[in-house]
């Protein structure tokens, strides 16, 4: 209906708008404008496609997009902000399958014909833009499966799973040869391109499931960036410029976070990838850990003293996301900060199981973002906090990071929690965290332990408030 | 089980062990409390309160002792209290075992259980049930009240019509609980407060107290010793030490001294010279009066004044305080009481497997358990030369060519694929390169608080993937069109929802 230039510049205009979109982010106020920027490119790339490609079965693509875009709306109604996560996963799961149906499609389609070494290019597009669909969907299951609890978050960690690994490349590689020299001659090749996907589909169920609890945001944030980089292989695959541009924007986002979050655990990218971290289990390693005395206190004694700080400084983890106790928090907050009591929040990289969790939860509980704080911005500020508030965080306020060379998590930049004139830390059990490292914090002598349900501590502090 | 609270025998002692406040946790613990007729009458707590609180009061001493099962009292019980006890009970009060092997000698004899409340272990968790320590801490507030007591001038100085007062200086030696008590309760009045102590690790206790901490200039000589309590020093530091009080003596309106030692007489550290240097009017208040003084001359019991300054030897600033550190000992011994009745049904339960329980308890069925084996843990920190050096930071060992030679490889892979690779491909990779540039540029702009949004945004832009299937769904072949139209249905479903889940979690986002 429209011309194919028409179409060319309604691509152009929302590469542009995509590029807004994330450029939005940037900052709170902004970031509105930008997911609007982000839908409107999307509309406009629908619109140009729709009317300047499509020829026919409009009833059919009206009708899945009609059916999947309610689905859609749906879900991200439904989803509690606790459960962020694990939708975001199941979500990347999505691309990677859309990257492998559209792989084999354009496969089957024989209606446009290459020759020479253009076939051969196609061939090998397809055959990667599968690959990477398929790691991408096997990856993502796995790794919703991790999150929603389907799935035991320890790692599963095969016998000379590096071997395994290396097999499973090289027989992916031997395949798309094959795949490139049964498919040249026009016809055939199907056979190998089918064992690659399961291959690619094992794969990534073996690389996330070989991946330990506390590297979920970094596992979450690498899927993120394949689910771009299969879109990129399926635009080099359609020679289309606004899946190649979309799609690396979406990698290079998600392998920068990936970076980020690496860098938070001090971890080498590939040892997370690699797998096994957290595999202690609960033993102390780190050698001669000292298992001193704790201290318990109640929720009265807790209020008491919230009651007569002056700065209090709260550190949210995972435990809080379980307990869903962000709004009792924040409840806690508001009589806090009607007692002319400094409270602010102290955020971790990694806190929680993707990247910027917690501020996500807090925000959810309408915690104003001026009184959230990333680590590096109060971490000097601990020594003149009175009162500090750990609420289900373990390793990101671990002091051994820094104390002992060690620790398997020596070096990880932590809270410096205890540098403050007291610990609150609410806790379930004495567990080790996900990096099964004991913590010496719970033993200092400034450290006192609120044990129970993050929730139901928390609302009898409340209460006692 | 019924607990029998005798009144104190020993003279001028006004405490007692149990305060009606406390007498009714102790009901609620599910004990029977006998308390003999006028035990609480010199700490002002009267009969009637007690009986109001639920317990009995009992006018007759040897009938209460033969009632109870459990015996509360303060101090260690004299020779006409022994003869009183039974196999079958237990008392809990100071009884200083160290120091009084007869009178240990008679209570194993007795084949009562006795728990000294000076031989509580010193741990984190046993601190509720300290009673040293809580007696420390009047001890430390009363001597300061003594002090200003016999002192002729303010704490605090004022500028007033009639003149300038100075401000009295207080120098406090021995920073431990009674030090930092007498150190804030003197801050608190005015005076300038400054203290010493042989262990370094409580220079920050002393400061965060505002008090001035002098140091000896002395290479590292560490005077914790165990469980958090002072040890003998060598002979050099002390001769530093000695220099430095007699400096200050000159100087300093009161000295209030409260070096201990366990174990051992408390040691010299007021010479009579420095005494005699001493302002006329200024006052020293001895808390270590009992173990022998740390001053030449004190006189234990009495103010002794000497060279125009007044010695202050009292032993019984607590008791002074009566209403107070009864309230306070009373409260350890629940503490304590509560840890021997897990079932919280009144019947208590010896576990000698609790170290808490193991250090205080002295003698149990006729045998000696006294000393018990060392603590665990020591509460002080460890030594700052014990501190492994911060590791050294990873030099970056990659050489600057490491990332010339990446260069050059990256640009010979690009002219590989440049020489075999169609004009048509060479065009999508230009367009694919520059992208990730600006994705790299774009991204690190994004606040870390926006993370999540930021992934569910990309996960809806990522969703583009549908331009591929929308090309493929008009396909004549109905296996493609199936295809597409399935990829279609699932894109749409993360189109819309991750853009809606944006929107959501970007709606939370406010200031």
């Amino acid at each position: 209906m429209i011309s194919a230039g028409i179409v060319t510049v309604s691509y152009i205009a929302a590469t542009i708008l995509f590029i807004l979109a994330l450029g939005g982010l940037s900052n709170q106020e902004t970031a509105r404008r930008g997911n609007w920027y982000g839908i409107a490119g999307m509309a406009i790339a629908l619109l140009a496609t729709v009317l300047g490609v499509v020829t026919q079965h409009y009833a059919l693509l009206l009708g899945a997009l009609v059916i999947g875009g309610s689905v859609g709306l749906v879900l991200a109604r439904r989803v509690q902000m606790t459960q962020m996560p694990e939708l975001v996963a199941i979500l990347h799961s999505l691309v990677g399958l859309a990257a492998v149906a559209v792989g084999f499609a354009s496969f089957m389609d024989e209606t446009k014909t290459y020759v020479g070494i253009e076939e051969t290019i196609h061939n090998i597009e397809i055959y990667v833009g599968i690959l990477i669909g398929a790691v991408t969907f096997s990856g993502s299951v796995i790794a919703f499966g991790k999150l929603s609890g389907r799935i035991g978050g320890k790692p599963l960690l095969l016998p000379a799973r590096h071997w395994l690994n290396l097999i499973l490349l090289l027989a992916a590689i031997w395949y798309g040869r094959e795949f490139a020299i049964h498919a040249a001659g026009g016809g055939g090749g199907m056979f190998p391109l089918a064992i690659m996907t399961v291959i690619a589909l094992a794969f990534g169920i073996h690389m996330v499931m070989a991946i330990g609890g506390a590297d979920m945001p970094v596992v979450v944030s690498m899927l993120n960036s394949y689910s771009g980089w299969a879109a990129s292989a399926t635009g080099f695959m359609l020679s289309n410029d606004l899946l190649i541009v979309t799609g690396a924007l979406v990698g290079s986002s998600g392998a920068i976070l990936s970076y980020i979050m690496c860098r938070a655990m001090n971890r080498k990218f590939l040892n997370v990838i690699a797998g096994g971290f957290g595999t202690g289990g609960g033993s102390t390693a780190g050698g001669g850990e000292e298992d001193g005395e704790i201290v318990a206190i109640e929720a009265v004694e807790t209020a008491e003293l919230l009651a007569g700080a002056k700065q209090v400084m709260i550190v949210p983890g995972y435990g809080m996301a379980v307990a869903q106790a962000q709004h009792t928090v924040y409840e806690i907050v508001k009589t806090l900060r009607a007692k002319k009591v400094d409270v602010r929040f102290g955020i971790h990289p990694v806190a929680g199981r993707m990247p910027g969790h917690m501020n996500v939860l807090l925000a959810e509980a309408k915690v104003p973002y001026d009184i959230v704080f990333e680590m590096d911005e109060i971490n000097e500020d601990f020594p003149d906090v009175d009162v500090s508030v750990v609420i289900g965080a373990n390793d990101i306020v671990n002091p051994s990071a820094q104390e002992v060379p060690d620790s398997p998590i020596a070096g990880m930049p932590v809270l410096e929690v205890w540098k403050g004139a007291t610990t609150i830390v609410l806790k379930r059990s004495m567990a080790t965290g996900y990096a099964g490292v004991q913590n010496p914090l719970f033993f200092k002598d400034n450290t006192r332990m609120l044990f129970g349900d993050a929730k139901d501590s928390l609302d009898s502090v409340l209460k006692a408030l | 089980m019924r607990i029998g609270v005798p009144g104190e025998t020993a003279p001028g002692e006004k405490r007692v062990a149990t305060t009606p406040d406390v007498a009714e946790q102790l009901i609620k613990l599910g004990f029977e409390v006998s308390v003999e007729a006028g035990a609480g009458e010199s700490a002002s707590y009267s009969d009637s309160a007690y009986r109001n609180a639920g317990c009995d009061v009992v006018s007759n001493d040897s009938e209460l002792w033969k009632s109870a099962d459990i015996i509360l009292k303060v101090r260690a019980p004299d020779a006409s209290e022994t003869a009183l006890l039974r196999r079958e009970q237990t008392l809990i009060s100071f009884v200083w075992p160290g120091q009084n092997a007869e009178l240990l000698a008679t209570l194993t004899e007795s084949g009562a259980t006795v728990m000294a409340m000076d031989s509580v272990p010193r741990i984190s968790r046993a601190q509720k049930m300290d009673a040293l320590s809580s007696m420390a801490n009047i001890g430390g507030y009363r001597a300061v009240v003594e002090a200003a007591q016999h002192f002729g001038r303010f704490f605090t100085g004022q500028i007033t019509a009639a003149g300038k007062i100075p401000p009295a200086k207080v120098l406090v030696i021995g920073a431990g609980v009674a030090g930092l008590a007498a150190i804030g309760t003197a801050k608190s009045m005015g005076a300038i407060v400054r203290a010493f102590d042989t262990r370094p690790e409580v220079k920050e206790q002393v400061e965060s107290m505002d008090a001035e901490f002098l140091m000896l200039d002395f290479d590292d000589e560490d005077g914790a010793g165990e469980g958090g309590y002072a040890k003998v020093m060598s002979e050099e530091f002390i001769k530093a030490e000695m220099a430095l009080f007699a400096e200050q003596a000159k100087d300093v309106d009161i000295i209030i001294t409260t070096a201990l030692i366990p174990g051992k007489p408390a040691p010299r550290l007021i010479t009579a010279e420095m005494v005699e240097s001493m302002k006329d009017g200024s006052v020293i208040v001895d808390l270590a009066a009992e173990q022998g003084g740390n001053c030449e001359l004190t006189e234990p019991n009495r103010v002794a004044v000497k060279h125009g300054v007044s010695i202050i030897g009292y032993t019984d600033l607590p008791s002074r305080l009566a209403a107070q550190s009864s309230q306070l000992y009373a409260t350890n011994l629940k503490h304590l009481l509560t840890d021997l009745t897990p079932e919280k049904d009144g019947q208590i339960v010896v576990d000698m497997e609790d170290e808490v329980i193991r250090g205080a308890t002295i003698c149990k069925d006729g045998e000696t358990t006294w000393p018990p084996p060392a603590p665990k843990l020591s509460a002080a920190p460890p030594k700052p030369a014990d501190e492994a050096p911060p590791p050294p930071k990873e030099e970056d060992k990659r050489s600057p060519f490491g990332p010339l030679i990446a260069m050059g490889l990256g640009g010979l892979a690009l002219l590989g694929l440049g020489a075999v690779a169609p004009p048509s491909f060479m065009a999508h990779f230009t367009v694919f390169v520059l992208a990730c540039f600006v994705g790299y540029m774009v991204i690190w702009n994004v606040t870390p608080a926006l993370h999540t949004p930021l992934m569910s945004v990309t996960n809806a832009i990522s969703s583009i993937i549908v331009i591929g299937a929308l090309v493929q769904i008009s396909s004549d072949n109905d296996v493609i069109k199936w295809i597409a139209a399935f990829t279609i249905l699932i894109t749409a479903v993360n189109i819309a929802g991750g853009f809606a889940v944006t929107r959501r979690m970007l709606e939370m986002f406010r200031k």
